[in-house]
Protein backbone atom coordinates (compact mmCIF):
# COMPACT_ATOMS: atom_id res chain seq x y z
CA UNK A 1 0.00 0.00 0.00
CA UNK A 2 1.50 3.29 -1.01
CA UNK A 3 0.92 6.61 0.61
CA UNK A 4 1.81 9.98 -0.84
CA UNK A 5 3.88 12.21 1.40
CA UNK A 6 2.69 15.75 0.70
CA UNK A 7 5.84 17.61 1.74
CA UNK A 8 8.48 15.07 0.70
CA UNK A 9 6.48 14.85 -2.55
CA UNK A 10 7.06 11.16 -3.11
CA UNK A 11 4.96 8.05 -2.82
CA UNK A 12 6.24 5.52 -0.32
CA UNK A 13 5.26 2.09 0.85
CA UNK A 14 3.47 2.67 4.15
CA UNK A 15 4.65 -0.67 5.55
CA UNK A 16 8.29 0.23 5.04
CA UNK A 17 7.81 3.50 6.92
CA UNK A 18 5.85 1.69 9.66
CA UNK A 19 8.59 -0.93 9.87
CA UNK A 20 11.25 1.74 10.09
CA UNK A 21 9.38 3.57 12.83
CA UNK A 22 8.72 0.37 14.77
CA UNK A 23 12.33 -0.84 14.48
CA UNK A 24 13.78 2.47 15.61
CA UNK A 25 11.12 2.74 18.31
CA UNK A 26 12.05 -0.75 19.51
CA UNK A 27 15.74 0.20 19.65
CA UNK A 28 15.02 3.50 21.34
CA UNK A 29 12.95 1.72 23.97
CA UNK A 30 15.64 -0.90 24.42
CA UNK A 31 18.52 1.55 24.73
CA UNK A 32 16.63 4.47 26.23
CA UNK A 33 17.48 6.86 23.39
CA UNK A 34 15.23 9.12 21.32
CA UNK A 35 16.01 7.45 18.02
CA UNK A 36 16.28 10.62 15.92
CA UNK A 37 19.87 9.80 14.99
CA UNK A 38 18.69 6.52 13.43
CA UNK A 39 15.40 7.71 11.91
CA UNK A 40 16.91 10.56 9.90
CA UNK A 41 19.63 8.50 8.12
CA UNK A 42 17.13 5.67 7.46
CA UNK A 43 14.74 8.15 5.84
CA UNK A 44 17.59 9.49 3.72
CA UNK A 45 18.45 5.92 2.63
CA UNK A 46 14.80 5.56 1.60
CA UNK A 47 15.14 8.58 -0.71
CA UNK A 48 13.27 11.05 1.47
CA UNK A 49 14.89 14.44 0.78
CA UNK A 50 17.34 15.14 3.66
CA UNK A 51 15.71 18.50 4.36
CA UNK A 52 12.40 16.74 5.03
CA UNK A 53 14.05 13.85 6.88
CA UNK A 54 15.73 16.23 9.34
CA UNK A 55 12.68 18.40 10.03
CA UNK A 56 10.38 15.38 10.33
CA UNK A 57 12.93 13.61 12.54
CA UNK A 58 12.79 16.48 15.04
CA UNK A 59 9.00 16.24 15.08
CA UNK A 60 9.15 12.48 15.65
CA UNK A 61 11.52 12.92 18.61
CA UNK A 62 8.86 15.05 20.35
CA UNK A 63 6.53 12.03 20.34
CA UNK A 64 9.17 9.48 21.32
CA UNK A 65 10.45 11.61 24.23
CA UNK A 66 7.16 12.80 25.68
CA UNK A 67 6.17 9.67 27.60
CA UNK A 68 9.59 9.47 29.25
CA UNK A 69 9.42 13.17 30.06
CA UNK A 70 5.97 12.75 31.66
CA UNK A 71 7.24 9.87 33.80
CA UNK A 72 10.24 11.84 35.03
CA UNK A 73 8.12 14.91 35.64
CA UNK A 74 5.67 12.89 37.75
CA UNK A 75 8.46 11.33 39.77
CA UNK A 76 10.23 14.65 40.07
CA UNK A 77 13.46 13.08 38.84
CA UNK A 78 14.61 16.17 37.01
CA UNK A 79 16.28 19.47 37.85
CA UNK A 80 14.02 22.16 36.41
CA UNK A 81 16.47 24.97 37.11
CA UNK A 82 19.31 23.14 35.37
CA UNK A 83 16.92 22.11 32.58
CA UNK A 84 15.89 25.73 32.06
CA UNK A 85 19.49 26.90 31.73
CA UNK A 86 20.10 24.07 29.25
CA UNK A 87 16.91 25.05 27.44
CA UNK A 88 17.98 28.69 27.08
CA UNK A 89 21.15 27.48 25.37
CA UNK A 90 19.12 24.96 23.36
CA UNK A 91 16.66 27.51 21.99
CA UNK A 92 19.49 29.86 21.03
CA UNK A 93 21.32 26.96 19.39
CA UNK A 94 18.23 25.80 17.51
CA UNK A 95 17.65 29.34 16.22
CA UNK A 96 21.24 29.57 15.01
CA UNK A 97 20.96 26.08 13.54
CA UNK A 98 17.81 26.90 11.59
CA UNK A 99 19.49 29.98 10.19
CA UNK A 100 22.52 27.92 9.17
CA UNK A 101 20.21 25.24 7.72
CA UNK A 102 18.47 27.80 5.47
CA UNK A 103 21.82 29.27 4.43
CA UNK A 104 23.28 25.86 3.55
CA UNK A 105 20.14 25.03 1.61
CA UNK A 106 20.47 28.23 -0.40
CA UNK A 107 24.06 27.50 -1.41
CA UNK A 108 23.26 23.85 -2.18
CA UNK A 109 25.45 22.27 0.49
CA UNK A 110 22.75 21.19 2.94
CA UNK A 111 22.60 17.50 1.97
CA UNK A 112 26.37 17.24 2.12
CA UNK A 113 26.65 18.90 5.53
CA UNK A 114 23.88 16.72 6.97
CA UNK A 115 25.62 13.57 5.74
CA UNK A 116 29.05 14.71 6.90
CA UNK A 117 27.77 15.63 10.36
CA UNK A 118 26.10 12.23 10.64
CA UNK A 119 29.25 10.40 9.53
CA UNK A 120 31.39 12.28 12.07
CA UNK A 121 28.88 12.10 14.90
CA UNK A 122 27.86 8.47 14.42
CA UNK A 123 31.50 7.50 13.90
CA UNK A 124 32.74 9.20 17.07
CA UNK A 125 29.80 8.16 19.24
CA UNK A 126 29.89 4.60 17.89
CA UNK A 127 33.61 4.16 18.51
CA UNK A 128 33.47 5.70 22.00
CA UNK A 129 30.47 3.60 22.94
CA UNK A 130 32.06 0.43 21.59
CA UNK A 131 35.29 1.00 23.56
CA UNK A 132 33.40 1.87 26.71
CA UNK A 133 31.11 -1.15 26.50
CA UNK A 134 33.93 -3.56 25.69
CA UNK A 135 35.84 -2.23 28.70
CA UNK A 136 32.73 -2.64 30.85
CA UNK A 137 32.21 -6.17 29.54
CA UNK A 138 35.80 -7.06 30.45
CA UNK A 139 35.38 -5.51 33.87
CA UNK A 140 32.17 -7.44 34.43
CA UNK A 141 33.95 -10.64 33.40
CA UNK A 142 36.59 -9.95 36.09
CA UNK A 143 33.87 -9.12 38.62
CA UNK A 144 35.00 -5.56 39.17
CA UNK A 145 32.41 -3.00 40.25
CA UNK A 146 31.29 -0.47 37.66
CA UNK A 147 31.10 3.14 38.73
CA UNK A 148 29.99 5.95 36.50
CA UNK A 149 30.40 8.96 38.72
CA UNK A 150 33.33 9.63 40.94
CA UNK A 151 32.12 12.18 43.52
CA UNK A 152 34.68 14.70 44.63
CA UNK A 153 36.55 14.43 41.37
CA UNK A 154 36.61 17.83 39.71
CA UNK A 155 37.73 18.77 36.23
CA UNK A 156 38.43 22.05 34.40
CA UNK A 157 34.70 22.68 33.94
CA UNK A 158 34.35 23.35 37.63
CA UNK A 159 36.87 26.19 37.57
CA UNK A 160 34.72 28.38 35.28
CA UNK A 161 33.07 31.60 36.57
CA UNK A 162 29.35 32.56 36.72
CA UNK A 163 28.53 29.80 39.13
CA UNK A 164 24.99 28.95 40.06
CA UNK A 165 23.58 26.63 42.68
CA UNK A 166 21.41 23.81 41.36
CA UNK A 167 19.64 22.53 44.49
CA UNK A 168 18.02 19.50 43.01
CA UNK A 169 21.30 18.24 41.55
CA UNK A 170 23.16 19.26 44.71
CA UNK A 171 25.77 20.91 42.55
CA UNK A 172 27.40 24.35 42.36
CA UNK A 173 28.27 24.84 38.73
CA UNK A 174 29.15 27.54 36.22
CA UNK A 175 26.29 28.26 33.78
CA UNK A 176 28.78 28.60 30.89
CA UNK A 177 29.30 24.88 30.16
CA UNK A 178 25.57 24.25 30.67
CA UNK A 179 24.52 26.92 28.17
CA UNK A 180 27.24 25.84 25.74
CA UNK A 181 26.10 22.22 25.97
CA UNK A 182 22.47 23.23 25.47
CA UNK A 183 23.45 25.43 22.53
CA UNK A 184 25.42 22.67 20.79
CA UNK A 185 22.55 20.24 21.21
CA UNK A 186 20.13 22.87 19.85
CA UNK A 187 22.27 23.29 16.72
CA UNK A 188 22.38 19.51 16.24
CA UNK A 189 18.60 19.27 16.70
CA UNK A 190 17.90 21.75 13.93
CA UNK A 191 20.54 20.56 11.46
CA UNK A 192 20.38 16.81 12.11
CA UNK A 193 16.87 16.24 13.42
CA UNK A 194 18.06 14.52 16.58
CA UNK A 195 17.08 15.06 20.20
CA UNK A 196 20.71 14.81 21.17
CA UNK A 197 20.21 12.76 24.31
CA UNK A 198 22.94 10.35 23.30
CA UNK A 199 25.45 13.21 23.54
CA UNK A 200 23.83 15.24 26.29
CA UNK A 201 23.50 12.42 28.80
CA UNK A 202 27.19 11.36 28.70
CA UNK A 203 28.28 15.01 28.69
CA UNK A 204 26.17 15.75 31.76
CA UNK A 205 27.45 12.69 33.61
CA UNK A 206 31.12 12.73 32.71
CA UNK A 207 31.77 16.43 32.06
CA UNK A 208 29.38 18.30 34.36
CA UNK A 209 29.26 15.57 37.03
CA UNK A 210 25.52 15.85 37.45
CA UNK A 211 23.99 13.04 39.53
CA UNK A 212 22.68 10.24 37.31
CA UNK A 213 19.23 10.19 38.95
CA UNK A 214 18.29 13.58 37.46
CA UNK A 215 20.31 13.41 34.20
CA UNK A 216 17.81 11.59 31.99
CA UNK A 217 14.79 13.56 33.23
CA UNK A 218 16.59 16.89 32.83
CA UNK A 219 17.85 16.07 29.35
CA UNK A 220 14.35 14.97 28.28
CA UNK A 221 12.98 18.27 29.62
CA UNK A 222 15.40 20.14 27.36
CA UNK A 223 14.83 17.79 24.38
CA UNK A 224 11.03 18.12 24.43
CA UNK A 225 11.08 21.89 24.24
CA UNK A 226 13.97 22.21 21.81
CA UNK A 227 12.57 19.61 19.37
CA UNK A 228 9.09 21.19 19.59
CA UNK A 229 10.58 24.62 18.94
CA UNK A 230 12.70 23.25 16.07
CA UNK A 231 9.64 21.62 14.49
CA UNK A 232 7.77 24.92 14.44
CA UNK A 233 10.85 26.79 13.17
CA UNK A 234 11.48 24.23 10.41
CA UNK A 235 7.83 24.46 9.38
CA UNK A 236 7.96 28.26 9.20
CA UNK A 237 11.42 28.70 7.69
CA UNK A 238 11.75 25.74 5.35
CA UNK A 239 8.21 24.28 5.05
CA UNK A 240 9.89 20.92 5.43
CA UNK A 241 7.96 19.10 8.19
CA UNK A 242 6.01 16.23 6.65
CA UNK A 243 3.17 15.66 9.08
CA UNK A 244 2.01 12.47 7.33
CA UNK A 245 5.46 10.91 7.45
CA UNK A 246 5.96 12.08 11.03
CA UNK A 247 2.64 10.64 12.15
CA UNK A 248 3.30 7.19 10.63
CA UNK A 249 6.74 7.12 12.25
CA UNK A 250 5.39 8.28 15.61
CA UNK A 251 2.61 5.72 15.85
CA UNK A 252 4.91 2.86 14.88
CA UNK A 253 7.67 4.27 17.07
CA UNK A 254 5.75 4.57 20.33
CA UNK A 255 4.39 1.04 19.94
CA UNK A 256 7.80 -0.37 19.04
CA UNK A 257 9.32 1.37 22.04
CA UNK A 258 7.02 -0.46 24.48
CA UNK A 259 8.36 -3.82 23.32
CA UNK A 260 11.90 -2.48 23.21
CA UNK A 261 11.73 -1.49 26.87
CA UNK A 262 10.63 -5.02 27.85
CA UNK A 263 13.43 -6.68 25.90
CA UNK A 264 15.93 -4.12 27.18
CA UNK A 265 15.15 -4.94 30.79
CA UNK A 266 16.15 -8.55 30.24
CA UNK A 267 19.49 -7.79 28.57
CA UNK A 268 22.62 -6.50 30.26
CA UNK A 269 23.59 -2.86 29.84
CA UNK A 270 27.12 -3.41 28.51
CA UNK A 271 25.92 -5.89 25.89
CA UNK A 272 23.18 -3.52 24.86
CA UNK A 273 25.58 -0.65 24.49
CA UNK A 274 27.99 -2.75 22.44
CA UNK A 275 25.11 -3.72 20.12
CA UNK A 276 23.95 -0.14 19.77
CA UNK A 277 27.53 0.97 19.08
CA UNK A 278 27.80 -1.52 16.22
CA UNK A 279 24.49 -0.36 14.78
CA UNK A 280 25.50 3.30 15.02
CA UNK A 281 28.79 2.53 13.27
CA UNK A 282 27.04 0.61 10.49
CA UNK A 283 24.68 3.52 9.76
CA UNK A 284 27.60 5.97 9.77
CA UNK A 285 29.59 3.72 7.41
CA UNK A 286 26.73 3.50 4.96
CA UNK A 287 26.43 7.30 4.84
CA UNK A 288 30.20 7.63 4.37
CA UNK A 289 30.15 5.16 1.47
CA UNK A 290 27.41 7.19 -0.25
CA UNK A 291 29.55 10.31 -0.01
CA UNK A 292 32.58 8.67 -1.58
CA UNK A 293 31.06 6.47 -4.31
CA UNK A 294 30.65 8.08 -7.71
CA UNK A 295 26.96 9.05 -7.95
CA UNK A 296 24.83 7.89 -10.90
CA UNK A 297 23.90 11.48 -11.62
CA UNK A 298 26.19 14.37 -10.80
CA UNK A 299 23.67 17.04 -11.76
CA UNK A 300 20.59 18.05 -9.81
CA UNK A 301 17.83 20.64 -10.25
CA UNK A 302 16.13 22.75 -7.60
CA UNK A 303 13.33 25.22 -8.11
CA UNK A 304 13.88 28.50 -6.35
CA UNK A 305 10.22 28.93 -5.59
CA UNK A 306 9.92 32.44 -7.00
CA UNK A 307 7.24 31.19 -9.41
CA UNK A 308 6.42 33.45 -12.35
CA UNK B 1 5.14 66.86 -33.71
CA UNK B 2 2.48 64.43 -32.60
CA UNK B 3 0.30 65.09 -35.65
CA UNK B 4 3.29 64.55 -37.86
CA UNK B 5 4.02 61.21 -36.24
CA UNK B 6 0.39 60.17 -36.61
CA UNK B 7 0.40 61.10 -40.26
CA UNK B 8 3.53 59.07 -40.83
CA UNK B 9 2.00 56.12 -39.06
CA UNK B 10 -1.17 56.30 -41.11
CA UNK B 11 0.85 56.58 -44.28
CA UNK B 12 2.85 53.53 -43.25
CA UNK B 13 -0.24 51.47 -42.51
CA UNK B 14 -1.77 52.46 -45.85
CA UNK B 15 1.45 51.63 -47.64
CA UNK B 16 1.66 48.15 -46.15
CA UNK B 17 -2.05 47.48 -46.61
CA UNK B 18 -2.21 48.69 -50.19
CA UNK B 19 -0.34 45.82 -51.89
CA UNK B 20 -2.47 43.27 -50.06
CA UNK B 21 -5.61 44.97 -51.26
CA UNK B 22 -4.29 45.22 -54.76
CA UNK B 23 -3.32 41.55 -54.95
CA UNK B 24 -6.48 40.18 -53.41
CA UNK B 25 -6.75 37.42 -55.99
CA UNK B 26 -3.22 36.20 -55.29
CA UNK B 27 -2.03 34.08 -52.39
CA UNK B 28 -2.33 36.18 -49.25
CA UNK B 29 0.98 36.76 -47.46
CA UNK B 30 -0.69 37.04 -44.13
CA UNK B 31 -3.97 35.80 -42.88
CA UNK B 32 -3.71 32.28 -41.50
CA UNK B 33 -4.74 32.14 -37.89
CA UNK B 34 -5.02 29.42 -35.33
CA UNK B 35 -8.00 28.80 -33.14
CA UNK B 36 -7.85 26.32 -30.30
CA UNK B 37 -10.36 25.13 -27.79
CA UNK B 38 -10.43 23.01 -24.69
CA UNK B 39 -13.40 21.65 -22.83
CA UNK B 40 -12.11 23.13 -19.60
CA UNK B 41 -9.72 25.75 -18.29
CA UNK B 42 -9.19 23.93 -15.04
CA UNK B 43 -8.16 20.38 -14.23
CA UNK B 44 -8.59 18.89 -10.80
CA UNK B 45 -6.12 16.16 -9.96
CA UNK B 46 -6.58 13.67 -7.17
CA UNK B 47 -3.68 12.27 -5.19
CA UNK B 48 -3.76 8.96 -7.06
CA UNK B 49 -3.19 10.71 -10.39
CA UNK B 50 -0.91 8.66 -12.65
CA UNK B 51 -0.76 10.97 -15.63
CA UNK B 52 -3.33 11.67 -18.32
CA UNK B 53 -3.74 12.88 -21.87
CA UNK B 54 -5.16 16.30 -22.56
CA UNK B 55 -6.84 16.74 -25.92
CA UNK B 56 -6.96 20.12 -27.58
CA UNK B 57 -8.97 20.84 -30.71
CA UNK B 58 -8.13 23.56 -33.11
CA UNK B 59 -8.55 24.88 -36.60
CA UNK B 60 -6.51 26.85 -39.09
CA UNK B 61 -8.44 29.81 -40.38
CA UNK B 62 -7.74 31.71 -43.53
CA UNK B 63 -5.62 28.90 -44.91
CA UNK B 64 -4.56 28.34 -48.45
CA UNK B 65 -6.25 25.14 -49.69
CA UNK B 66 -3.45 24.33 -52.12
CA UNK B 67 -0.80 24.49 -49.39
CA UNK B 68 -3.02 22.54 -47.02
CA UNK B 69 -3.44 19.82 -49.62
CA UNK B 70 0.33 19.61 -49.99
CA UNK B 71 0.67 19.34 -46.17
CA UNK B 72 2.74 22.51 -46.00
CA UNK B 73 1.24 23.55 -42.69
CA UNK B 74 2.66 22.34 -39.43
CA UNK B 75 1.23 22.74 -35.97
CA UNK B 76 3.01 22.52 -32.64
CA UNK B 77 1.05 22.42 -29.39
CA UNK B 78 2.85 22.65 -26.06
CA UNK B 79 1.61 22.54 -22.50
CA UNK B 80 3.99 24.68 -20.48
CA UNK B 81 4.02 24.33 -16.72
CA UNK B 82 4.40 27.15 -14.21
CA UNK B 83 7.69 28.97 -14.61
CA UNK B 84 10.27 29.28 -11.90
CA UNK B 85 13.94 30.07 -11.56
CA UNK B 86 15.65 26.72 -11.56
CA UNK B 87 19.16 25.97 -10.44
CA UNK B 88 21.22 23.13 -11.87
CA UNK B 89 24.08 21.98 -9.67
CA UNK B 90 27.01 19.80 -10.58
CA UNK B 91 28.90 17.61 -8.17
CA UNK B 92 32.65 17.27 -8.26
CA UNK B 93 35.00 15.15 -6.25
CA UNK B 94 36.72 17.16 -3.54
CA UNK B 95 39.12 15.33 -1.22
CA UNK B 96 37.44 12.08 -2.16
CA UNK B 97 33.90 13.31 -1.43
CA UNK B 98 31.28 14.31 -3.99
CA UNK B 99 30.37 17.94 -3.42
CA UNK B 100 28.10 20.36 -5.31
CA UNK B 101 30.66 22.69 -6.83
CA UNK B 102 29.25 24.54 -9.82
CA UNK B 103 25.75 25.75 -10.41
CA UNK B 104 23.76 27.73 -12.90
CA UNK B 105 20.31 29.25 -12.45
CA UNK B 106 17.98 29.46 -15.42
CA UNK B 107 15.50 32.28 -15.35
CA UNK B 108 11.81 31.38 -15.34
CA UNK B 109 12.06 28.01 -17.04
CA UNK B 110 8.88 25.92 -17.19
CA UNK B 111 8.71 23.24 -14.52
CA UNK B 112 7.04 20.92 -17.00
CA UNK B 113 6.78 20.94 -20.77
CA UNK B 114 4.79 18.59 -22.90
CA UNK B 115 5.13 18.97 -26.62
CA UNK B 116 2.98 17.60 -29.41
CA UNK B 117 3.46 18.32 -33.09
CA UNK B 118 2.56 17.22 -36.61
CA UNK B 119 6.11 15.93 -37.04
CA UNK B 120 9.47 16.29 -35.34
CA UNK B 121 9.83 20.00 -34.53
CA UNK B 122 13.37 20.06 -35.87
CA UNK B 123 11.98 19.09 -39.28
CA UNK B 124 9.26 21.74 -39.12
CA UNK B 125 11.43 24.84 -38.96
CA UNK B 126 15.11 25.80 -38.80
CA UNK B 127 16.72 25.86 -35.36
CA UNK B 128 17.05 29.66 -35.44
CA UNK B 129 13.28 30.06 -35.85
CA UNK B 130 12.52 27.57 -33.08
CA UNK B 131 15.04 29.22 -30.75
CA UNK B 132 13.56 32.65 -31.33
CA UNK B 133 10.08 31.55 -30.29
CA UNK B 134 11.27 28.99 -27.73
CA UNK B 135 9.50 25.97 -29.19
CA UNK B 136 10.83 22.45 -28.79
CA UNK B 137 12.68 20.65 -26.01
CA UNK B 138 16.02 21.69 -27.45
CA UNK B 139 14.90 25.26 -28.03
CA UNK B 140 13.13 26.30 -24.84
CA UNK B 141 14.50 29.57 -23.58
CA UNK B 142 17.02 28.84 -20.85
CA UNK B 143 18.73 32.06 -19.88
CA UNK B 144 21.26 31.88 -17.07
CA UNK B 145 20.96 34.55 -14.40
CA UNK B 146 23.78 36.20 -12.53
CA UNK B 147 27.42 35.44 -13.01
CA UNK B 148 28.18 32.38 -15.09
CA UNK B 149 31.83 32.81 -16.04
CA UNK B 150 32.81 33.03 -19.69
CA UNK B 151 29.64 31.20 -20.72
CA UNK B 152 31.55 28.20 -22.03
CA UNK B 153 29.67 25.82 -19.76
CA UNK B 154 26.17 27.20 -20.41
CA UNK B 155 25.38 24.53 -22.99
CA UNK B 156 26.61 21.81 -20.65
CA UNK B 157 24.23 22.94 -17.90
CA UNK B 158 21.39 23.40 -20.40
CA UNK B 159 21.88 19.84 -21.64
CA UNK B 160 21.93 18.53 -18.06
CA UNK B 161 18.76 20.48 -17.27
CA UNK B 162 16.88 19.07 -20.28
CA UNK B 163 18.14 15.56 -19.66
CA UNK B 164 17.08 15.59 -15.98
CA UNK B 165 13.71 17.05 -16.90
CA UNK B 166 13.19 14.37 -19.57
CA UNK B 167 14.27 11.45 -17.39
CA UNK B 168 12.07 12.79 -14.59
CA UNK B 169 9.09 12.80 -16.98
CA UNK B 170 8.60 16.56 -16.65
CA UNK B 171 9.58 17.29 -20.23
CA UNK B 172 8.02 15.11 -22.92
CA UNK B 173 7.43 15.22 -26.63
CA UNK B 174 5.19 13.46 -29.08
CA UNK B 175 6.07 14.10 -32.73
CA UNK B 176 2.85 13.01 -34.36
CA UNK B 177 0.62 14.01 -31.49
CA UNK B 178 -1.09 16.60 -33.66
CA UNK B 179 -3.36 15.09 -36.30
CA UNK B 180 -5.66 16.64 -38.85
CA UNK B 181 -9.16 15.27 -38.50
CA UNK B 182 -10.54 17.17 -41.46
CA UNK B 183 -9.07 19.61 -43.95
CA UNK B 184 -8.21 22.30 -41.44
CA UNK B 185 -9.42 20.89 -38.18
CA UNK B 186 -6.81 19.28 -35.93
CA UNK B 187 -6.57 17.42 -32.69
CA UNK B 188 -3.54 17.65 -30.40
CA UNK B 189 -2.81 15.30 -27.54
CA UNK B 190 -0.45 16.46 -24.84
CA UNK B 191 0.59 14.37 -21.90
CA UNK B 192 0.10 15.56 -18.32
CA UNK B 193 2.90 13.88 -16.36
CA UNK B 194 2.06 12.02 -13.14
CA UNK B 195 3.99 14.58 -11.14
CA UNK B 196 2.45 17.55 -12.96
CA UNK B 197 3.12 20.72 -10.99
CA UNK B 198 0.28 22.59 -9.37
CA UNK B 199 -0.47 26.00 -10.81
CA UNK B 200 -1.24 27.84 -14.00
CA UNK B 201 -0.05 26.12 -17.13
CA UNK B 202 -0.28 27.57 -20.62
CA UNK B 203 -1.37 25.72 -23.72
CA UNK B 204 0.51 27.31 -26.57
CA UNK B 205 -0.14 26.43 -30.20
CA UNK B 206 1.95 27.60 -33.13
CA UNK B 207 1.30 27.45 -36.82
CA UNK B 208 4.14 27.07 -39.31
CA UNK B 209 3.94 27.30 -43.07
CA UNK B 210 6.87 25.78 -44.94
CA UNK B 211 9.23 26.35 -42.06
CA UNK B 212 8.02 29.90 -41.39
CA UNK B 213 6.38 30.77 -38.09
CA UNK B 214 2.98 32.31 -38.85
CA UNK B 215 0.91 32.72 -35.74
CA UNK B 216 0.42 31.64 -32.18
CA UNK B 217 -2.49 31.11 -29.85
CA UNK B 218 -2.25 30.61 -26.10
CA UNK B 219 -4.74 29.60 -23.45
CA UNK B 220 -4.23 29.23 -19.71
CA UNK B 221 -4.99 25.94 -18.01
CA UNK B 222 -5.13 25.75 -14.26
CA UNK B 223 -4.01 22.51 -12.67
CA UNK B 224 -5.47 22.18 -9.20
CA UNK B 225 -4.52 19.28 -7.00
CA UNK B 226 -7.26 18.11 -4.70
CA UNK B 227 -7.52 15.77 -1.78
CA UNK B 228 -6.10 15.54 1.71
CA UNK B 229 -2.47 15.57 0.59
CA UNK B 230 -2.92 18.86 -1.20
CA UNK B 231 -4.77 20.34 1.76
CA UNK B 232 -1.83 19.43 3.98
CA UNK B 233 0.65 20.84 1.51
CA UNK B 234 -1.34 24.07 1.20
CA UNK B 235 -1.49 24.39 4.98
CA UNK B 236 2.27 23.85 5.26
CA UNK B 237 2.98 26.64 2.80
CA UNK B 238 0.17 29.07 3.58
CA UNK B 239 -0.09 28.76 7.38
CA UNK B 240 3.34 27.46 8.34
CA UNK B 241 3.15 28.55 11.99
CA UNK B 242 -0.19 26.85 12.68
CA UNK B 243 1.00 23.83 10.70
CA UNK B 244 4.16 23.60 12.82
CA UNK B 245 2.23 23.95 16.06
CA UNK B 246 -0.25 21.31 14.88
CA UNK B 247 2.64 18.93 14.12
CA UNK B 248 3.94 19.41 17.66
CA UNK B 249 0.49 18.91 19.20
CA UNK B 250 0.04 15.73 17.18
CA UNK B 251 3.40 14.44 18.42
CA UNK B 252 2.61 15.31 22.05
CA UNK B 253 -0.80 13.60 21.82
CA UNK B 254 0.63 10.48 20.16
CA UNK B 255 3.34 10.16 22.80
CA UNK B 256 0.99 10.88 25.66
CA UNK B 257 -1.77 8.50 24.49
CA UNK B 258 0.81 5.75 24.06
CA UNK B 259 2.09 6.27 27.60
CA UNK B 260 -1.47 6.08 28.94
CA UNK B 261 -2.41 3.00 26.91
CA UNK B 262 0.74 1.08 27.75
CA UNK B 263 0.97 2.10 31.40
CA UNK B 264 1.80 -0.96 33.42
CA UNK B 265 -0.33 -0.33 36.48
Amino acid sequence: MTVYLPIAEISVNIFIILGMGAAVGFLSGMFGVGGGFLITPLLIFYNIPPIVAVATGANQVVASSISGAITHFRRGSLDIKLGTVLLVGGLLGATAGIWLFALLRRVGQLDLVISLLYVVLLGVVGVLMLFESVKALRRAANNQPVSLRKPGHHNWVHGLPLKMRFKKSKIYLSVIPVVVLGFSIGVLTSIMGVGGGFIMVPAMIYLLRIPTNVVVGTSLFQIIFVTAYTTVMQATTNNSVDIVLAFILMVAGVIGAQYGVRVGQRLRGEQLRALLALLVLAVGMRLAVDLVLTPDEIYSIVSEGVRR
Amino acid sequence: MRTLLQTILIAFVLATAAPALAQEDRRPEIGERLEIGMSTDEIAIASDFRGADLTIFGAIEGYDPRLLAQAKYDIVVALEGPKDNQTVRRKERVLGIWVNRRSMTFELAPESYSLSSTRDVDDIAPAAVLNSIGVGLQHIRLDPVGFFGDGSNVSEFRDAFRRLKETGGFYQRDPGGVQFISASLFKATVRLPANVPNGTHVVRAQLFREGVFISEKAMPLRVVKTGLEQMISNAAFNNPVSYGILSVILAVLTGWIASVVFRKD
